[in-house]
């Protein structure tokens, strides 16, 4: 079986996917994507509204008898920061929200609330520091956002902020913030536009994954999913080692292709998914990796638990640096995690599930 | 032709031009400066000067400008998979480097190739125990530009220049941010006061100086002080804006005053004299301490040949030496306004004046 879909990122999706990396969404107050994901959807707005937490649910029915109902997941927030307390001369203390490392802050360009407002996070002068002073990290609490002198009046305390980063392609690659999880929103967009009709495709895009996969949990309950799936984003730790040995634990690699879950510090991957999904890539010739099995997590480990169990897995595009100022992908893994979950999906029907390889 | 100081200063600041490479920025300057001198050459070291010849009868007495306009930033050490390793090209606290965006100046058939990159943390379990917790030490950071590793070999060799990328924005309070705002926002009001030089009367000769490799030691200043010989200097770069972090130091308020340094460097006679033109113009001018020397060109111009009296101005500005330096565009034009307002005042016999007592 050959699959006929074969996605391409021309100029339409680099600017999509550029509105969606662009924007500041950060967990808990995800309208800027929401309201991407609303525009790009038209066609489905009678099956698609925002729930009681905001995520975007859109239940795509197929034709045919005995259709799976698939839950296939990709959530809208990304870490971040918010405002608390003004100390004079556009200087802002903020708090971080979600998983950021403290040393990715210093010296970087933000934008702040809903207006984008700029604003940068500095540090002080290298050359008033002690030796003793550049042994330690720069906490927190020691920084500030500056957005000038007398502060912006369209800035205020509880506003949220993200750093100031524009998606860019360098050569094979993207280099953009919040890859972790737009690649998947605009895949699941993608997927919405050009569902195979063997499947009830019931699409959730997610808040508060950052916060502890929050979202997922309320969005599976409502669809009663037969399995569950969860397009995110996961480390490429491809990195070389300090002292030339050689990395096996790089979690995954960029160019290795889609990367498929067995097992993260939330999920077990389902055996009969997993399998599936491996057999289409084989049977596609679409390249794809194992992540190597370890900690972490994604909205699967929600989905998972719902109601009485839902078979869930979860596919990754690959990508270095996340959590930071900006992540980097291959463009041809991301065309690939599309193509795979497209291709999977069209095979799909109810004999997955009788199979006792769980 | 009409010369407005935030594109100028915004164009400087798109540029690299690091220590030892100050071509692109030069570039940028020198076609300003050309339109408002009469003469413009480059130093042996790559400085660049603007002679505004004035209306005194000959001999002249001659006053210099400096003001550096080269960037640190990073260079290239060794590639590993694709990845650089790096070094620094002046003082760059490692703290402020994960997750900057930078451009490689590699080059293909002789061709500089700007290549966009991103300075990179390898995760702690790839690094020894010394980068596993806390600041990491730059000999671990790398630079990822996105290309594959046998791009990379092709484009990029040891030894070429990385210069940070952050674009320059405005943020409130006509108020600017971006990398190299030291020193180029003290070129910005060199400028400015050139142009207004350029429409009054000045009996001295002007002599604007665009200093190379002050980052790396005041070294354009020292052949560009010995070969121009002036009467006197003005030496300007920027000083602590008061900001968060800054401890107990004598800071200053950034878009408030502009500062007049005293210290060794500084000739006391000279530092009068400027205090006098900036009360009688109501421009706001602070002191800045700087008893052992101001680790600016001034410690280098103050030895040319048999000496030259200095006096220092500076402009407040917070975040040195990062990426995201802010200035107040108001202080800028204050610091350009009161070298303007200074050299035109001056009489031919000035020097008779600077003195010790």
């Amino acid at each position: 079986m050959t699959n006929k879909y074969s996605p391409e990122f021309g100029q339409e999706e680099l600017d999509l996917l550029s509105r969606l990396s662009n924007a500041l969404s950060v967990s808990g107050d995800e309208q800027e994507v929401r309201e991407i994901v609303y525009a790009e959807l038209q066609e489905f707005k009678d099956s698609m509204h925002t729930d009681a937490m905001g995520n975007v649910l859109v239940h795509r029915e197929g034709s045919g008898p005995d259709r799976l109902r698939v839950l296939v997941d990709a959530h809208m927030d990304e870490v971040g920061m918010m405002l608390t307390r003004e100390d004079g001369d556009g200087l802002f203390e903020f708090v971080v929200v979600g998983g950021i490392d403290p040393r990715q802050l210093v010296g970087k360009p933000v934008i702040v609330g809903r207006q984008h407002v700029p604003g940068v996070i500095g540090a002080k002068a290298i050359h008033l520091t002690t030796k003793e002073e550049r042994e330690q990290v720069l906490k927190v609490n020691a920084l500030r956002i500056d957005v000038g002198l007398g502060g912006s009046k369209m800035v205020e305390i509880g506003d949220r902020a993200t750093f100031a980063t524009t998606l860019q392609v360098l050569g094979p690659s993207l280099r953009g913030k919040a890859l972790d999880d737009r690649l998947g929103v605009f895949n699941l967009i993608q997927l919405l536009k050009n569902a195979p009709d063997n499947i009830d495709l019931l699409a959730a895009f997610t808040v508060q994954e950052e916060l502890g996969l929050r979202g997922a949990k309320v969005a599976a309950y409502h669809f009663n999913p037969d399995i569950g799936i969860a397009m995110d984003s996961t480390p490429a730790n491809d990195l070389p080692h300090f002292d030339s040995e050689v990395n096996t634990t790089h979690n995954t690699k960029l160019d290795g292709g889609p990367a498929i879950y067995l097992m993260d510090g939330a999920t077990i991957g389902d055996r009969r998914l997993i399998k599936w999904l491996s057999e289409t890539a084989e049977a596609e010739g679409i390249p794809w990796q194992y992540r190597q099995p370890g900690k972490g997590g994604t909205d699967a480990g929600a989905i998972h638990k719902t109601r009485a169990g839902v078979p869930s897995v979860s596919v990754s595009v690959p990508q270095r640096y996340l959590h930071s100022p900006a992540g980097m992908v291959r463009i041809d893994d991301e065309l690939n995690t599309l193509k795979l979950m497209h291709a999977a999906l069209s095979r799909l029907d109810k004999s997955i599930l009788k199979s006792q390889e769980n | 032709m009409t010369f407005e100081i935030l594109p100028f200063l915004k164009s400087m600041l798109s540029v690299a031009g690091l220590s030892g490479y100050e071509a692109s920025i030069r570039d940028v300057i020198t076609p300003v400066w050309q339109e408002l001198s009469d003469q413009t050459w480059v130093s042996s070291h790559g400085s660049l000067h603007a002679m505004c010849y004035g209306e005194g009868a000959e001999p002249r007495p001659k006053v210099m400008i400096a003001a550096h306009m080269d960037a640190i930033g990073l260079m290239v050490t060794g590639i590993e998979d694709g990845f650089l390793r790096i070094t620094q090209v002046g003082g760059v606290d490692p703290r402020i480097l994960p997750g900057q965006f930078v451009t490689v100046h590699g080059s293909q058939s002789g061709q500089t190739v700007e290549l966009p990159g991103m300075v990179v943390m390898p995760p702690a379990h790839l690094l020894p125990k010394d980068g596993q917790k806390g600041p990491l030490p730059q000999k671990y950071l790398l630079v990822d530009t996105g290309l594959r590793a046998e791009e990379v070999e092709k484009l990029v060799r040891v030894g070429d220049v990385i210069s940070f990328a952050t674009e320059p924005r405005e943020l409130s309070g006509d108020t600017l941010s971006g990398h190299t705002l030291d020193n180029r926002a003290s070129v910005a009001a060199t400028t400015f006061a050139l142009d207004m030089l350029s429409r009054r009367k000045h009996l001295w000769d002007v002599i604007a100086v665009a200093t190379s490799q002050e980052e790396v030691g005041g070294i354009g200043a020292m052949g560009s002080s010995f070969d121009i010989m002036p009467d006197f200097a003005i030496v300007i770069d920027v000083t602590f804006a008061k900001g968060p972090g800054g401890g107990d130091a004598v800071l200053f308020d950034m878009g408030k005053t502009i500062t007049n340094t005293w210290g060794s460097c500084d000739h006391p006679a000279l530092y009068e004299a400027m205090k006098a033109t900036a009360d009688e113009y109501e421009i706001p001018l602070a002191r800045d301490f700087a008893p052992s020397g101001s680790g600016t060109d001034a410690y280098d111009v103050q030895i040319a040949q048999a000496g030259i009296p200095v006096v220092e101005l500076g402009i407040p500005l917070r975040y040195m030496h990062t990426p995201v330096e802010v200035v107040s565009i108001k202080d800028v034009k204050r610091a350009g306004r009161l070298m303007a307002e200074f050299i035109s005042n001056l009489p031919l016999d000035f020097m008779n004046t600077v003195r010790w007592e």
